[in-house]
């Protein structure tokens, strides 16, 4: 499975109009660490390359740095943890988002339906949860709020905890931007995991792009 | 551009293959139907034993038969000889092949060869193809039963098309109980030539055909269907049954018709997107094909429950609350100082109108027509009829009838049972707005004088509140689907 590394998947959804957290990348831990002074603190720090799909299992993501020792350190930590298999690999800084809630959002060809965006309630609870729904690529608006509605956590999406409801028209317009993307044959899937939802307003903080296989 | 179906449904003749003395066999079976219902047309009998069978003469080859009379070729032969049979049947002007016989890609590699010859024959011939493998066509309209089983259906607006046989007779069996008849029906076996979607294509352009009901279990291009499909939904509304929702399902459609699987949830989103309306058994679906072929379309969204006596209306009032797509409706001061005037004071006062039992007079054909006609009502839900047919039954059938006057209370009960159905779908009629009437005795008593008068007024009697809520729910999505895309 080819995926384009995090800093490439994020140029490609941000281009199509997905709204990401802050980010930058650089080669070493004195470039990350002033990057994560020109963004603001707290940043997450990762480790990013093409080959390297599973960041949080293979503990490669450093999250809640607050000042430049600690990016640092950080950045140190995860080159020293890249192994040869992970090929050419940089460091990814991005804003630290908050936010009580997270969807999933992604874009996956069914073989028979072919593309499809897809919504789901994400976090800790989200395979318990079981709540997603798809409609096929592309959307327009009327078929973005359907698929929103379409969740049965919505509760979830109304006013919560201090936090105000999600803004439907922006996740309509991540769902419309992920199924902007299904014309474009080289792209077997995307995924939004976590889109964390901060002030009402969706905001990807990690992104896959899984390449097509090359025929 | 769709496929033109019409010599399938609409022959000016038939003809039968494998037409045999032998009254088990399909050819029989399907000669026999076509001659019992109603068909007007010629009908040609081809067997290989000379003579008469159900006094219609016995043709050897299709070559015997007059070049024009027939465009429909029903074949019930085995698969050696049915190429050179579409051949000759060609010949004689015949433009579509229903196949009825079984052994081809259900049963093998060698049958897969043959179906493959077979569909690619009958397009260089120019015929439509449908089946192999199928249990056969319905078309009220022109009498025709063209197929291996029964019913044959009452005539009517539901344009049936389906995946498998046997759920094309179970959605006969309802019609036939409900009376709510069926246009066309067809069972598309394994759709070698022709698939579900050419005959959706079709009834939508059909003007016998208000509503399809299909059974779907697997589609190999799901894409396509679902790029027609929706301009077939903005024509008609399509009622949908989907088979292997679950992993078990999924397994035994696998073996069934060799359907591939998708998730679930993925035909559930492109049902919707669609305009598809999705149900979850095959009760659910035929009542809502049964609403969509018999009850005007609402303008929104709002519902009032109508009933004559307190539970029934609590039950609705829950299944209406908890339907995603119907709302309760908040009913006007207006509306209620009317509904005073008309009603002891005992009434509810709120929605569920509540007669509060004991309503025996003109008071509930003049109540729905008031709130029929009433701006906050979309559609209605009228429960608690019947209740004088079942009183009267039991007295008709009693020691003491038709004394000590019960012969005059009895007639007085049926007259207003019949009263009441009948003003439901004349107020329906004339304030455009569906009004379903929901009775366990639609099954219970079928011969109840209400449960009659509602199927004469050519409506369905709905089997209980929630079944009838269903169904309006489908209705309104429907309407509200059409209306977001204009």
């Amino acid at each position: 499975m080819a995926t384009f590394s995090e800093s490439d998947s994020r140029r490609v959804v941000a281009t199509a109009g997905v709204v990401v957290s802050g980010w930058a990348v650089a080669p070493d831990p004195a470039g990350a660490a002033d990057e994560a002074a020109r963004l603001g603190f707290p940043v997450a720090a990762k480790l990013c390359g093409p080959e390297i799909a599973h960041k949080t299992e293979r503990g490669l993501v450093h999250l809640g740095l607050t000042s430049v020792a600690e990016v640092e350190a950080a950045a140190t930590e995860l080159l020293a943890a890249a192994t040869p298999g992970d090929g050419d690999v940089e460091l990814l800084v991005s804003t630290m988002v908050s936010g009580n809630r997270e969807l999933i959002a992604g874009l996956v060809r069914d073989e028979s339906f072919g593309p499809c965006v897809m919504l789901g309630i994400g976090g800790v609870l989200a395979e318990a949860v079981a709540d997603v729904a798809f409609r096929l690529a592309p959307l327009d608006r009327g078929d973005a709020h359907d698929l929103i509605a379409s969740l049965r956590t919505q509760a979830l999406l109304g006013a919560f905890r201090e936090e105000p409801a999600v803004d439907r028209e922006a996740l309509a317009d991540t769902l419309c931007a992920l199924g902007s993307l299904a014309h474009d044959q080289t792209i077997r899937s995307v995924d939004l995991n976590p889109l964390i939802i901060s002030d009402g307003r969706p905001i990807a903080v990690d992104a896959l792009v899984e390449l097509a296989d090359a025929t | 551009m769709s496929l033109d179906l019409t010599p399938l449904f609409e022959p000016r003749g038939v003809i039968v293959t494998g037409v045999s003395s032998h009254p088990g066999k399909f050819g029989f079976v399907t000669l026999h139907n076509i001659l019992t219902c109603g068909f007007e047309g010629p009908v040609f009998a081809i067997g290989r034993e000379a003579g008469t069978v159900l006094d219609q003469p016995v043709l050897a080859s299709v070559d015997d038969v007059p070049a024009e009379a027939a465009d429909l070729l029903v074949i019930c032969t085995p698969v050696s000889v049915n190429e050179q049979i579409l051949v000759s049947a060609a010949a004689k002007g015949v433009k579509a092949v229903f196949v009825a016989a079984g052994g081809y890609s259900e049963s093998g590699p060698e049958g897969i060869a043959a179906e493959a010859r077979l569909a690619s024959l009958a397009a260089r011939l120019g015929l439509v193809l449908a089946g192999p493998n199928g249990q056969g066509v319905v078309s009220t309209p022109v009498g025709l039963c063209a197929q291996i089983v029964a019913p044959y259906p009452p005539r009517g607006r539901i344009g049936v098309a389906s995946q498998s046989g046997n759920l094309v007779s179970a959605l006969l069996n309802m019609a036939e109980q409900t009376g709510i008849g069926v246009s066309r029906s067809v069972s598309a076996g394994n759709a070698a030539s022709t698939s579900l979607i050419d005959y959706l294509e079709w009834l939508a352009d059909d003007p016998e055909t208000d509503v399809a009901l299909c059974y779907i279990e697997g589609l190999p291009d799901g894409r396509a269907f679902f790029e027609r499909v929706r301009h077939v939904s903005a024509e008609m509304p399509v009622v949908v049954i989907k088979g292997g929702a679950t992993s078990g399902g999924q397994r035994a459609a696998a073996s069934h018709t060799g359907s591939l699987a998708s998730d679930d949830r993925i035909f559930t989103g492109m049902a919707r997107q669609a305009g598809l309306l999705r149900a979850s058994t095959i009760e659910a679906a035929f009542d809502a094909a049964a609403t969509f072929a018999t009850q005007p379309l609402p303008q929104g969204e709002n519902v009032v429950v109508l009933t004559t006596a307190g539970g029934w209306g609590v039950i609705a009032a829950d299944a209406v609350t908890a339907h995603p797509d119907l709302t309760l409706a908040a009913l006007s001061d207006n509306l209620f100082a009317s509904i005073d005037e008309m009603l002891p004071p005992r009434w509810s006062r709120n929605n569920p109108v509540d007669l509060a039992g004991g309503e025996t007079r003109e008071t509930i054909p003049d109540l729905l027509h008031l709130v029929a006609g009433h701006p906050d009502v979309d559609s209605i839900i009228q429960l608690g009829l019947g209740i004088q047919g079942n009183t009267a039954a039991l007295t008709r059938n009693g020691p003491f009838y038709p004394d000590h006057g019960l012969e005059r209370i009895v007639d007085f009960h049926e007259r207003q049972e019949n009263l009441y159905a009948t003003a439901a779908a004349e107020a329906s009629t004339a304030n455009s707005k569906p009004i379903l009437v929901a009775s366990e005795l639609a099954t219970a008593r079928p011969d109840n004088p209400m449960v009659t008068a509602v199927r004469d007024s050519g409506r369905l009697c709905y089997n209980s509140a929630d079944r009838a809520v269903a169904a309006l729910g489908h209705v309104v999505r429907y309407a509200a689907w059409r209306r977001g895309r204009t």
